[in-house]
């Protein structure tokens, strides 16, 4: 049977990038449809018309909304080739648990970073470290937070990656100095063919961010 | 082999209630360790989540799960039984998704509006009753949002299928929650408070009317 999957994508989304490596990785085809984020298409507002927002991930015309939820589908669904979320249901618990913590502090925090000035950016810099230091105590000696392989929480944390040169440039720090582990594990992944083709270059979403603080009149 | 499940929790708190509840739908035994949250924290919760210092901890042989909705799926992956969550990868998106909607949209707003000040109020009850409606729409005719049992949507909205109502009292506001405002959603709490599992993982409705009562003077008294 013909397998039909779709993506409603934009590309420096770093939701939209996790689900462009999870497919990537299992080697699924997909029809990429990149959305004008200021004239959303119809079949945006349709396939998600409680938040509008992407990533979509429409399979055999049935839509997914929401990154992780949409990674936790591909795995299931395609869940003879490269597994991301371990097998062992303690195992899979970490992972959730990570996870869940990548999407609360790290998109939220980041963006406070490029959006605030002064005693608020200061807050964030340091929250935005303390939380990385913590992801690097995960990983531990790990080559990938999965263990041998690409996991669930990589998938999670790297499109990240791609927004820390705008992070740096706009907080005036270095991660690396701080968290040279993780930009370790970051440049390890981007080994990989099924990373480095998802994940945008981190001097273009820098250029992304300063039209948007020029649009939003952000200093 | 002997399991040993303990639950660290906190007899108000709605998440942590979560967890029990589905542990009784599975039907597993487990020792329940109440914390004092807003006083002191205990060393045993500080060592099991110390990154978010929080309940609901689930301890399980020794080993340590931290938030209720990970743990909830951990609990239907380890324990057979009754099933929380549907089998088909569709149908298990589509109750993450709306248990999702509950935790980030429906919480947050609800409990802005609650405590917002007077001039303040009419916007957040207004968007508010906006998730609320949204929510409603899930139910689409069932009985639970899981279909014809408890399943892990209507776990994960039970702040809104218990608590909602009580606070509405405390607070003396009934303009969220109402049977004329959301029909459906109203009856769904009725639904969800008369089963007998659910009515065994609910706090004391005076105890925790009363808890409320008295947020609701302080929040006056500094007015």
């Amino acid at each position: 049977m013909a397998e039909e999957v779709v993506l409603l994508d934009f590309w420096p989304s770093p939701f939209a990038i996790r689900v462009r490596i999870a497919l990537a990785e299992k080697g699924i085809q997909c029809e990429y449809k990149e959305e004008d984020l200021r004239n959303k298409s119809d079949l945006l507002l349709k396939m998600n018309p409680i938040h509008k927002k992407i990533p979509v991930l429409i399979h055999n015309g049935k839509p997914v909304c929401e990154s992780l939820i949409q990674v936790q589908y591909i795995d299931e669904v395609w869940h003879d080739k490269s597994p991301l979320l371990p097998s062992d249901p303690y195992q899979r618990a970490i992972a959730r648990f990570w996870a869940h913590f990548v999407d609360k502090k790290i998109y939220e925090i980041g963006t406070k970073i490029w959006t605030t000035k002064g005693e608020e950016q200061a807050a964030a810099k340091k929250e935005f470290i303390e939380s990385l230091k913590l992801l690097e105590g995960e990983l531990g000696d790990k080559p990938y937070f999965g263990g041998d392989n690409l996991g669930y929480v990589d998938v999670a944390l790297l499109p990240f990656y791609s927004w820390f040169y705008a992070y740096e440039k706009c907080g005036n720090f270095t991660i690396e100095e701080e968290c040279p582990k993780l930009i370790a594990w970051a440049k390890r992944c981007l080994q990989k063919e099924s990373v480095a083709k998802s994940l945008p270059d981190q001097k273009k979403v820098y250029g992304f961010v300063l039209q948007l603080k020029k649009a939003f009149g952000i200093e | 082999m002997s399991e040993e499940v303990k639950v660290l929790g906190n007899w108000g708190s709605c998440f942590s209630r979560r967890v029990e509840l589905a542990l009784k739908i599975k039907g597993v035994e487990y020792e329940y360790i109440e914390e004092d949250v807003y006083g002191n924290k205990s060393p045993l919760l500080l060592k099991y989540n110390p990154v978010h210092k929080k309940v609901p901890v689930l301890l399980h042989n020794g080993k340590p799960i931290a938030e209720s909705l990970v743990i909830i799926e951990y609990i239907e992956e380890t324990w057979k039984g009754t099933p929380i969550l549907p089998e088909d990868p569709y149908e298990k998106a589509m109750a993450r998704f709306w248990t999702k909607f509950v935790d980030e949209k429906c919480l947050p707003a609800l409990w802005r509006a609650v405590w917002s000040p007077e001039n303040e109020r009419e916007k957040a009850v207004e968007e508010a009753c906006k998730c609320l409606e949204t929510l409603q729409s899930a139910l689409n005719g069932k009985r639970f949002f899981g279909g014809d049992t408890v399943g892990l949507v209507d776990i994960a909205a039970n702040f809104i299928g218990f608590w909602l109502r009580i606070i509405q009292e405390a607070t003396g506001h009934g303009d969220l929650l109402s049977a004329e405002k959301f029909p459906t959603l109203f009856k769904w709490t009725d639904e969800f408070v008369s089963c007998s599992v659910v009515k065994q993982s609910l706090p004391p409705r005076d105890k925790l009317l009363a808890f409320f009562k008295a947020r609701v003077a302080e929040a006056n008294a500094s007015k």
